[in-house]
């Protein structure tokens, strides 16, 4: 897993509520059994019409909106659970995705790939859709080790929450599974207890 | 101090408490499914990990088969991919299997607790969302990402921070023709599509005690559409009596000593949840989707709500519906009885109950899709089938069919569908396809009158 430390980038603005996982991304594009290339899929059946051709009018194929950022409206990632739309995101390069509200798994499988949810007040997510608005290259900074989102321009910013441990695994690349393995003495000990 | 339900089964399940941090948590039950896992096995692989407890693990092919033919090579190759990768995966690494064509093959939530893999008391997990039905037996059950898939495979633990706790009750009298998954709509319709995040949900009241346990599996089934990852119903003599006597259920003396301790697991008297939430069961009626969410519903007999909203606005322009607009006498041209919420013998039985001498609206393409071989049989015995062939239906093979359209059953675009399935997002069953939730009776009436119907009206 890639680590994480900071970043500064522009930001795309999604400002829709309840986007599920089936759009960012459909059921049809599961059919892989590796982790790459999702990414071309992503808001497939927003970003094309149905005969292929590009929706100018979706956010993503606006050329005026670009960078690492996704900027999306209430309960981002709710239904499925599948990875794939966690790695659709990476992979289409977004490290970050801030909203008012994610859905759990989603959020899980984020912090499990590499990109950090961040949840800010629904007041500041619509500062932030403000400055997007007002220019569409307006700068943001991440500092996960502050827990601290800011908009350059204004200087306002915002504290966010994190998991200590899950802070810690972003900021080291390190993911669960050695953490796990590491404690399989104990976790013999509890199956035997149990029997 | 007092327990809930919930508090009893995780905290029997802590193996460590992390400083700071999760907790790891003992899995009992690994379901896995020809989707979520391949990426989870190749990981191991590649780094060279073994799966620790293969016996703890139950494969089974439901999300991309195909639901004719399924005694014939898979047409798509993609799809026949995936499927042999699980094949190979769980023979490489000793996991039983109950591929395509398999007597005990079906849809990962109707199987596990048809065959008594799933028993109260247990952790459970599964790289599908819908994992939460297993609930319904008092179980912690719960739809993981797949790196948890990984971690599993390595641990037979998951690192997880305890969620909150949240009671619905709902208690009184059903009307007649209302159905568990009313029940559900209904609770999602009036808490919303998040209301349930960061918590597990239990269901109590006398509504889900009177409840079959096919008709609990169905209320835990829906529990992630208002956003709580799992949702549990307190195992009782309905439980047991279900599972007594299933394939993998304890036998004689065991499951004696296994119904002693699963009648410790009720939430205790005055034990105190995070958020609870009380409902009239009077209240509830027949309800029906309008829009692109499972907490856009309304009972059918209601009109369209008036708001304002641009992601409200979106939804209904999708589904080409007017605000305030009744949905009552729509056209429609589809109808789907089947998906993890709605496929067990209970819903056939409701569906061939109303279809008894009445014929299939020459409009209607309906798929009737059993959730398991061992539903499909049961269906054949009860002689349910002749009932759906006399009336112009034909049955399908075992799968998730047209709840995700990841196979050939796609509703086409512009279309709506009377959909027993969980979700109704843009798309979910099929490209621009347009989804109408509802229970196997609206359902059913859906697809002889070819329209929808105010089914209270019939039933009062």
């Amino acid at each position: 897993m890639d680590k994480f430390t900071k970043l500064t980038s522009s930001a795309i603005p999604l400002s829709i509520e309840n986007v599920d996982t089936d759009q960012i991304i459909p059921a049809r594009f599961l059919k892989a059994t590796s982790r790459e290339g999702f990414g071309e899929n992503l808001f497939r059946d927003w970003r094309f019409h149905k005969d292929g051709s590009i929706n100018q009018d979706f956010v993503l194929n606006d050329t005026k909106y670009k960078g690492k950022i996704l900027v999306a409206g209430d309960n981002f990632g709710c239904g499925s659970s599948r990875e794939h739309a966690a790695w659709a995101i990476n992979d289409y390069g977004f490290k970050v995705v801030v909203s008012s509200f994610f859905a759990d798994i989603f959020k899980g499988n984020a912090l499990n790939n590499g990109v950090l949810p961040i949840q800010v007040t629904p007041k500041y997510l619509q500062e932030l859709f403000n400055e997007i608005q007002k220019d569409t290259n307006t700068q943001f900074e991440v500092d996960l080790e502050n827990q601290k989102i800011t908009i350059l321009a204004t200087g306002s910013s915002s504290s966010f929450e994190i998991n200590s441990y899950k802070k810690t695994c972003l900021m080291n690349g390190y993911d669960d599974i050695d953490f796990l393995i590491s404690n399989k003495a104990e976790i013999e000990e509890f199956e035997n207890k149990r029997i | 101090m007092k327990k809930t339900l919930f508090d009893k089964v995780w905290d029997a399940h802590v193996v460590k408490e992390i400083q700071d941090g999760p907790q790891i948590l003992y899995i009992d039950k690994h379901l896995i499914h020809e989707v979520t896992s391949p990426q989870a096995f190749g990981e191991l692989e590649q780094r060279g990990i073994p799966v620790f407890r293969p016996d703890q693990i139950v494969a089974t092919a439901d999300h991309n088969t195909p639901t004719e033919d399924q005694h014939l090579p898979v047409k798509d190759a993609l799809s026949r991919n995936q499927l042999e990768q699980l094949t190979k995966n769980c023979e490489k690494n000793d996991i039983t299997l109950y591929g395509l064509g398999h007597k005990y093959n079906g849809i990962v939530h109707v199987m596990a607790p048809e065959l008594g893999i799933t028993q109260p008391g247990m952790t459970m997990v599964c790289g599908d969302s819908h994992t939460s039905t297993h609930g319904a037996f008092g179980t912690i059950a719960f739809g993981i990402g797949t790196s948890q898939v990984a971690q599993v495979f390595a641990s037979q633990c998951l690192l997880l921070q305890k969620p909150k706790s949240l009671r619905v009750n709902v208690n009184g009298q059903l009307k007649p023709g209302v159905l568990p998954k009313d029940v559900i709509l209904y609770v999602i319709a009036k808490l919303g599509t998040n209301a349930g995040t960061g918590y597990f949900c239990e269901y109590a009241g006398n509504v889900f005690e009177d409840m079959s346990m096919e008709g609990r599996m169905t209320v835990c089934n829906m529990s992630i559409e208002m956003g709580a990852r799992g949702g549990m119903i307190a195992p009782d003599e309905t439980t047991f009596e279900y599972i007594k006597g299933k394939k993998f259920a304890p036998t004689g003396a065991e499951f004696d000593k296994k119904v002693a301790y699963w009648k410790t697991l009720p939430t205790d008297k005055d034990a105190v949840f995070d958020k609870e939430y009380h409902f009239d069961a009077a209240d509830i009626e027949p309800m029906i989707t309008y829009g692109t969410n499972p907490g856009m519903g309304i009972k059918i007999s209601e009109n369209i709500p008036v708001d304002n909203n641009a992601s409200f606005e979106k939804s209904l322009a999708y589904m080409n519906f007017e605000k305030g607009q009744s949905l009552v006498n729509q056209e429609i041209n589809y109808v789907f009885i089947g998906s993890c919420t709605n496929s067990r013998i209970e819903d056939f039985r409701i569906a061939a109950n109303y279809i008894k001498g009445k014929k299939k609206a020459n409009n209607v393409t309906a798929w009737f899709v059993p959730g398991s071989q061992l539903v499909a049989q049961q269906i054949v015995e009860e002689g349910l089938k002749d009932v759906f062939e006399e009336a112009g239906f034909r049955l399908r093979q075992p799968g998730c069919s047209a709840c995700l359209a990841m196979n050939d059953d796609k509703i086409p675009e512009g279309e709506y569908c009377v959909s027993t399935s969980n979700r109704n997002f843009e798309g979910r069953q099929g490209q621009g396809a347009r989804t109408i939730l509802a229970s196997p009776l609206v359902a059913a009436a859906t697809a002889i009158e070819g329209k929808i119907i105010d089914i209270t009206k019939q039933l009062n």
